[in-house]
């Protein structure tokens, strides 16, 4: 698997997303910058966590126009694996590559803490180191991580079975409280169609080494390793 | 010529720093807030010179950038 990071003005989490692909994969991905155009020989393309272009306008619509993202459209619509983690989730919705879109957190506070996840299914290149059901830990750090979509587009994403991860208690339970920043039906992460582009806004990249304080999203790099 | 793009959340979409602006308001002692909603004001100086052309203009801005759709709405005026 030899992926790349895009990384943008105001990008500060491609080397951690780094250091979690080298663990997994054995090699150093790709560093692109946003005003590349190709992305020739790559198998993942990461958009990676921070505040591109200052968050300005709608998190992640400048990121959504760079000159890159024709080619990240590209790659996705031949089938190749695109993942998003915050900054990252909210560019592919404001590229359309995934549907809805963040909001502003409920409680207006940028939320800096570790969250928990129920890994929804386990048949997915990027969760097949899990297993179904399974809860785990990752970080979060976003002003603008509550997901939205109409309920029609909501109830087609249950229906096909494209949410890829809740937020949850510890114990699995969906609860308002564990739903820190208000995302619709708790979606913490959503597939597409093709289970290909993934996009969530939790950091399992932050939790890949015991020194980190946990291995909890190891496995999701792992899964796109062996993929 | 000036198109001002004027963008707000849908109805039905949250708006939490509305709600905490109208908390605010009702703090300050003034009575009977109801709902604030919160959005953005665009103004674009256009060379455009027609207005019928401006104003398709600034549509298709909005419509490719300067609000998403998904939860926004948008009206665009000339000045």
């Amino acid at each position: 698997m030899r992926a790349a990071i895009v990384v943008f003005p105001g990008t500060n989490r491609e080397r951690d997303m780094a250091i979690a692909l080298r663990l997994a994969t054995g090699h150093a991905p790709l560093m692109v910058w946003h005003k590349e155009t190709t992305l020739n020989g790559i198998d993942l393309v990461v958009l990676p966590g921070g505040f591109s272009h200052g968050d300005y306008l709608r998190c992640g619509a400048m990121a959504a126009q760079s000159p890159i993202m024709a080619a990240v459209r590209a790659h996705a619509e031949r089938g190749g694996h695109v993942m998003g983690v915050c900054n990252g989730f909210q560019m592919l919705t404001e590229a359309q590559l995934l549907p809805g879109a963040l909001l502003r957190n409920a409680g207006l506070r940028f939320l800096s803490q570790d969250c928990h996840l129920r890994i929804e299914r386990n048949d997915t290149d990027y969760t097949r180191h899990y297993a179904a059901g399974q809860i785990i830990r990752a970080p979060m750090a976003h002003g603008d991580g509550n997901y939205f979509a109409d309920d029609a587009t909501l109830d087609r994403l249950e229906g096909e079975g494209l949410v890829a991860f809740r937020y949850t208690d510890t114990t699995g339970a969906v609860t308002q409280e564990a739903n820190l920043n208000g995302s619709q039906r708790s979606i913490a992460g959503i597939f597409s169609p093709n289970l290909r582009v993934l996009g969530l806004m939790p950091h399992p990249e932050d939790l890949v080494d015991p020194l980190m304080g946990g291995i909890d999203g190891l496995p999701l790099f792992q899964s796109l390793a062996s993929a | 010529m000036k198109a001002i793009v004027t963008v707000m959340l849908k109805n039905g979409v949250l708006d939490p720093q509305g709600r905490a602006i109208g908390h605010a308001l009702s703090g300050l002692g003034y009575p009977g807030i109801g709902e604030v909603r919160v959005g953005k004001r665009i103004e674009i100086e256009l060379a455009e010179t027609d207005p019928a052309a401006a104003l398709a203009q600034a549509e298709e801005m909005a419509r490719k950038l300067l609000a998403n759709l998904v939860i926004e709405s948008f009206k665009v005026e000339l000045a």
